[in-house]
């Protein structure tokens, strides 16, 4: 017993020349995996334009009920959210929303340097949301492989779309 | 100088320099467990972070002194401050270098074992006064632990005093430097003591009056502020009576090669025991009671009483 305690003291003393494990947080940072679950954006698809759809799904979805948002339409029929409002100090980081998203509009992102002093300043309204970047996915475009018409798409255009048969024509 | 002059600069100076060593045991203590367990420990205040004993004491200052309803308030109040007392008093009799001691005790050594027995009152009184189950059981725990610890304590140190012919600790530091430095004839009893100033110091693994899985902290659950802080501070100044005890029982004091004065030799053999002290609380997990105790009555108490019939019958054939 005593050997085993004696072997145990110095198995420990010899710990004082390993490495420590230590991360020195705001000096350096862990390198996050892409996939993790931090600061929730709105990317935008390659041309330019929201992806959100305003859906609703990533609300319904939601364990917490921290995303509120508003639908409407442009003039040419294309849906985007009026506005989109998420309560980050309610927000989990669960990710159910990013899973819920039909167009790859509300993803998650490794950032997580989040806190604020005040709690209204963790409500981020729809233009801290919005990023200028297509995010994890940089060729989807909804509106392109959607057979909805909308601005500057006619029916028939989208990709792998052949365009509409004419029901009433008789002509092969 | 007159003598007077003398002893109370000298008094004045071990105070502060005990209480100064006594703080930095805080950093000293958080750093070395961060290290023997991959971590680094607090490293921000100051340079190597050696200013975060003033960041705590300036917390634990400034922290609310709650004192329970229920509490025996004239009790509460005292128990913290025996135990420092008891140990500041302990430290009265250690020689530091050739006449660098408080008084020259002719039974230091008795002395010592009376103060540190003294100091079982603090944790009774304040595991009591707290009107606490747990606090009470860990008191209980306190006094059974260190007043067994305490008899082959002393029983072990009678092998270094038959060695050295008296009780006086300065004697007892000039007779190794005669014969040889006390841990070699002495193992058993450098072992022996050096366990139960483990227990009597209720340091871990022995540390299981506070045991904080099972009693939630016990004698000190109640208390806050700088009581608390009091009760911390004494745990450091025990743990530098326990290591100053060994240095100048059995590896020779303030004696060492002549190129460093004797203090610094002193301070330099103290401080290796404190970080034993340190790396033992890092390694050793805590045993049951009953092992505690029957570890005591059956193995140490047995081999105290050995190394003591063995250096007597020794030294009486070499006569």
């Amino acid at each position: 017993m005593l050997l085993s305690n004696l072997r145990t003291i110095w198995l420990t003393f010899l710990h004082l020349f390993r490495k420590a494990v230590t991360i020195e947080y705001p000096e350096e940072k862990e390198k996050l995996p892409a996939r993790w679950r931090g600061r929730i954006v709105l990317t935008r698809d390659p041309d330019g334009q929201e992806r959100c759809v305003a859906c609703y799904l990533c609300a319904v979805a939601c364990p917490v009920d921290c995303i509120s948002l508003q639908a409407t339409q442009d003039e040419t029929g294309r849906r985007y959210p009026e506005f989109f409002r998420i309560n980050f100090s309610r927000c989990i980081f669960c990710g159910f929303c990013e899973e819920a998203c039909p167009t790859y509009a509300i993803q998650l992102t490794p950032e997580y340097e989040m806190s604020e002093y005040v709690r209204q300043n963790m409500v981020y309204e729809k233009e801290h949301l919005l990023i200028n970047g297509p995010g994890k996915y940089h060729d989807y475009n909804f509106y392109r492989v959607s057979g909805l018409a909308i601005g500057g798409k006619a029916k028939g255009e989208a990709m792998n779309e052949d365009p509409p048969v004419d029901l009433r024509s008789l002509l092969p | 100088m007159s003598p007077l002059l003398q002893t109370i600069i000298i008094t004045v100076v071990v105070l502060l320099v005990l209480m100064t060593i006594a703080a930095n045991l805080i950093w000293v203590e958080r750093r070395m467990l961060a290290l023997w367990q991959d971590r680094l420990g607090p490293n921000r205040v100051g340079p190597l972070g050696l200013v975060q004993v003033v960041a705590d004491m300036v917390k634990i200052f400034f922290k609310e002194d709650w004192i329970p309803k229920f509490a025996d308030r004239p009790v509460f109040f005292i128990a913290p401050t025996i135990v420092i007392i008891t140990v500041l008093m302990s430290f009265a009799v250690i020689p530091f270098a050739p006449g660098i001691s408080v008084v020259n005790l002719n039974v230091g050594l008795l002395f010592f074992l009376a103060m540190s027995s003294l100091g079982v009152y603090s944790v009774v009184l304040g595991g009591w006064s707290s009107n606490n189950k747990y606090s009470l059981l860990g008191s209980l725990r306190a006094a059974a632990q260190m007043i067994s610890y305490e008899v082959f304590m002393g029983l072990s140190l009678m092998g270094v005093v038959i060695l050295a012919g008296s009780f006086n600790l300065n004697d007892i530091v000039e007779a190794q430097g005669r014969i040889t430095w006390f841990f070699i004839p002495q193992i058993l009893g450098f072992f022996v003591f050096f366990l139960a100033g483990i227990a009597e110091t209720h340091r871990l693994p022995f540390d299981l009056p506070e045991a904080e899985s099972e009693l939630i902290s016990g004698f000190h659950s109640e208390y806050s502020g700088m009581k608390f802080g009091m009760f911390f501070v004494g745990e450091y100044l025990g743990i530098t009576l326990i290591s100053s005890m060994i240095v100048t029982l059995f590896f020779g004091g303030w004696l060492g090669p002549s190129f460093l004065p004797p203090v610094v030799w002193f301070l330099l053999k103290m401080a290796v025991f404190i970080l034993i002290f340190v790396l033992l609380r890092a390694a050793l997990p805590r045993p049951r009671y009953d092992q505690l105790m029957s570890y005591g009555w059956k193995f140490l108490l047995p081999l105290s009483l050995l190394n003591l019939v063995v250096t007597g019958l020794v030294v009486l054939l070499l006569k």
